[in-house]
Parts: C-alpha cells; sequence; structure tokens
C-alpha cells in the first residue's frame, strides 16, 4: 500500500516518460532479444504481450474492486470515480487480450476463436460483464447510488473471475473434449528477463492511463462544480 | 431469531399477492412450455437428446429472468421499498425473503416444466434434479439482488438480463455439467458453491442497494 500512494506522488509528466522508455526497453527485447520458441517460432513473441496484458487486465479489475470496497466500506470520498476509471482501463486492457489472444489462435491453429484456450473465452465472460457494468453506471443518474450501484457490481466482478474460471476449466470436460497442453516455455534466462520488463511496461502504462484519465475525469468534474457555482 | 421472522413475513406478503394477483406464475408456465416447443422445433430432426439437455437449461434461464424482471415492479410502483428501507429490520432480510418468494415461483414453474420437458424430450435424472434445485437458489439469488439494482435505473427491464447473463454462465456450466456428464458429483458441488460465494456476497452487500 505505502508503494502506492508513494507512486500517486509521482507527477505525471514523469510517469509518462517512465512509460515510455520501459515500453521501448521491452519492445527492443521482445524483438531482437529473445530467442525464437523452438515450437512456434516467431509467432510467439506475441505471448510476452498477450500474458502480460491479461495479468494487467486483472490487476485493473483488482484495482477497481479495492476502490469499491474502499467506497463501501470507508466512504472515501473519490473511491468510486477512481474505481470506474480502473475498471475502463481494465476493459481497454481485456479487449487487448481478446485481441492479441485471436491473433496467436490464428497463427498457431488457423482460427480466429478458440473454445478450448480458457483464458480467452474467461475474458470474453470478464468483457461481457463490464460492459453490463457501464450499462448499469450509465442508466443511473450521478449521486450516492450510482456509485453503490457501481461499487456492488465491481464486487460481484472479483468473484466472478475465480469462478468462471473453475467454470470453463470444468466445462472444458463436455463442451470440449480436446485439451490443447502447451508445453511450457524454458522459464529462464533472456525469456524471463523480457517477460518481466514487458510486464512491468504494461504495468507502467496502465497506471499512467488510469492516472491520465483520472486527472480528466476529476479536471471535468471541478469544471462542471465552478460552472454551476 | 426475530431476523427470520422478519423474512418469514416478507416472503409471506410476496407470495399472498402472487396468489391473489396471479401475475407472475401463470407467465412462467406459459412461456417455458412455449420454450419447449419453440426448441423442439430449433433442433433438426436427429439431432442428440444431449442437444435437448442443453435447451433445458436455457429455458430455466430465460423463464427465470420472467419471473425475476417482475420480482420489484410492486415494490416500485406501490413505493413499498421506501416504507420496507424505513422499517426497524435488517436490509438482508428485504433481499432474503424476495429470493424466497421468487424461489417458490421459479420451483413452482419446474414442477410442472420439467415433466412437460420428461413428455416432449427424453427422461430426466436424479442428478437433473438436484442440478436445477442448487442452480435455482443460485439463480434466485444473484437475480433478485440484480433485480433491485435494475429496477431502480432508468433502463429498468432492459438491465437484468444484461447484468444477470454474464453472471450466469457458471450457473449453466454446473447445470449442464450435472445433466449430461456421467459423474455429477463436482458440477453439483461446483453449483453449491457458486450458491454459497454469492449467495455471502448478496447478502452482505444488499443494504448498499436500497440505501445511500
Amino acid at each position: 500500500m505505502r508503494v502506492v500512494s508513494r507512486l500517486s506522488r509521482v507527477p505525471l509528466p514523469a510517469l509518462a516518460v517512465a512509460s515510455l522508455v520501459l515500453m521501448t526497453v521491452a519492445l527492443t527485447l521482445v524483438f531482437y532479444v529473445a530467442p525464437n520458441d523452438a515450437d512456434q517460432g516467431f509467432s510467439q513473441r506475441i505471448f510476452y504481450f498477450h500474458v502480460s496484458i491479461a495479468f494487467t487486465a486483472y490487476a485493473c479489475f483488482a484495482a477497481g474492486a479495492w476502490k469499491a470496497l474502499r467506497h463501501l466500506w470507508k466512504r472515501d470520498p473519490g473511491a468510486d470515480l477512481e474505481s470506474y476509471v480502473a475498471v475502463h482501463q481494465g476493459v481497454i486492457f481485456g479487449t487487448l487480450v481478446l485481441l492479441t489472444g485471436s491473433i496467436w489462435a490464428k497463427i498457431s491453429w488457423g482460427h480466429w476463436w478458440l473454445w478450448g484456450e480458457d483464458e480467452l473465452v474467461l475474458f470474453l465472460v470478464l468483457f461481457l460483464f463490464y460492459c453490463a457494468y457501464f450499462m448499469l453506471r450509465f442508466s443511473v443518474d450521478p449521486g450516492p447510488q450510482r456509485a453503490n450501484f457501481s461499487a456492488v457490481y465491481a464486487l460481484f466482478g472479483v468473484v466472478l473471475i475465480p469462478v468462471s474460471f473453475l467454470a470453463i476449466r470444468i466445462a472444458k470436460s463436455f463442451v470440449h473434449p480436446e485439451v490443447f497442453t502447451l508445453h511450457g516455455p524454458n522459464f529462464g534466462g533472456w525469456i524471463l528477463v523480457t517477460y518481466c520488463v514487458a510486464q512491468a511496461a504494461l504495468l507502467l502504462l496502465a497506471y499512467t492511463l488510469y492516472r491520465v484519465e483520472l486527472t480528466g475525469k476529476r479536471l471535468d468534474a471541478r469544471i462542471r462544480e465552478l460552472r454551476f457555482a | 431469531m426475530t431476523y427470520f421472522a422478519d423474512v418469514g413475513a416478507l416472503a409471506r406478503k410476496d407470495l399472498l399477492l402472487e396468489l391473489r394477483a396471479r401475475d407472475t406464475l401463470p407467465a412462467m408456465l406459459l412461456f417455458v412450455v412455449a420454450t419447449f416447443v419453440v426448441f423442439h422445433f430449433s433442433l433438426p430432426a436427429h439431432s442428440s437428446q444431449l442437444a435437448a439437455s442443453g435447451l433445458l437449461w436455457v429455458a430455466i434461464l430465460f423463464t427465470a429472468l420472467l419471473g425475476l424482471g417482475r420480482a420489484f415492479v410492486p415494490e416500485r410502483e406501490q413505493r413499498v421499498l421506501d416504507g420496507l428501507v424505513l422499517a426497524p429490520c435488517d436490509r438482508s432480510a428485504i433481499w432474503l425473503a424476495k429470493s424466497i418468494a421468487t424461489l417458490a415461483f421459479l420451483g413452482a414453474a419446474e414442477l410442472v416444466a420439467l415433466p412437460v420437458f420428461a413428455l416432449f424430450f427424453h427422461g430426466i435424472g436424479a442428478a437433473t434434479v438436484a442440478g436445477v434445485v442448487l442452480a435455482d437458489i443460485g439463480i434466485c439469488a444473484v437475480g433478485t439482488f440484480l433485480g433491485a439494482m435494475a429496477v431502480a435505473t432508468r433502463a429498468r427491464d432492459l438491465l437484468l438480463p444484461l447484468l444477470f447473463l454474464p453472471l450466469a454462465i457458471p450457473i449453466v456450466v454446473g447445470g449442464v455439467g450435472a445433466s449430461v456428464a456421467g459423474s455429477p458429483g463436482r458440477y453439483l458441488a461446483f453449483l453449491a458453491l457458486y450458491d454459497v460465494l454469492f449467495g455471502l456476497l448478496c447478502w452482505a452487500t444488499f443494504e448498499y442497494v436500497v440505501t445511500e
């Protein structure tokens, strides 16, 4: 928690520069340094981003739920907006998971969509769920009720993630009998370094975007306040 | 113990209202039977029994949605909810009572629907019945909760299916698994886990749905 509170004091331009640098390093590592996968060759490199984006999306949803809990429990002022922005970032990254996953599935198996791929299916469910979150949020007038509804629904989301994952796992035995087994890549050396840098870059990028959106939204609210004052 | 007395009184109010007005249950019954007939014609000839088992769950889900969409309409139209929130009872009792009432309606609809399904398609095993009972609990717990949110929004009836269906996917997985899998035990356990997890979550957070 202390790390987060310290991070929230870093000015936005510094964050933007840091994420640009880290992202460039990650791209360089992914395309020039990491070795080709023995089985899948060049296309396997999308995995560095696909997996990191997925993890970042989970982190955003978790942050959204955490802020939602703060709103319900401690009545933190501003927690509602923070929760919404975090969920919004989560949906953006979740969409990217679906896109990168589809590209990878097309290259590896020749289909744009694979019901056998747990994580893709889970993100489809989450995508539907969080789209409904937006529908809910924007059909209630701004105020305490909207904040409560959004917070409660965001909390449902974090319970739904593991439950859906379990559901998709056990559904395989009757919906999709053949199980794809990915030979675990030899996780070591440059592969591990590249993955960690890509993960750090995407987390920082997500946080920067979160701060940008939050600043914009707060400014918006402030202007509206002044206009009606 | 007063908590359960409150729940009992509130649930009895809903059941009594339904008994007198007969708004929801006949609609659910007609809907579920009509759905089966539609399914019969939408399944191509010689399609497997497994397909029909899957469609049973679709029918149950949509029938439940029909009932859940109506669940908080009396509260909204007569502004009963304001009175209930003012009453000196735990707010989660409102949710629990409404869930019990919708569970009773859904159960009554299924008492007719499952034999009709057996008549139209194929017989139903004990595992399917157990799956239906466990799924009903989850459907009514989560659906009632979301129904209370949906009636307070501008979109109203439009919103409930959108909010509910992503949350109902695990229920369908567990239910279909219990109907078609050789060893239904773990699917039933999964449904029970869903009921407990989401039941607790609804129970703990319902207060924030009806208060500000």
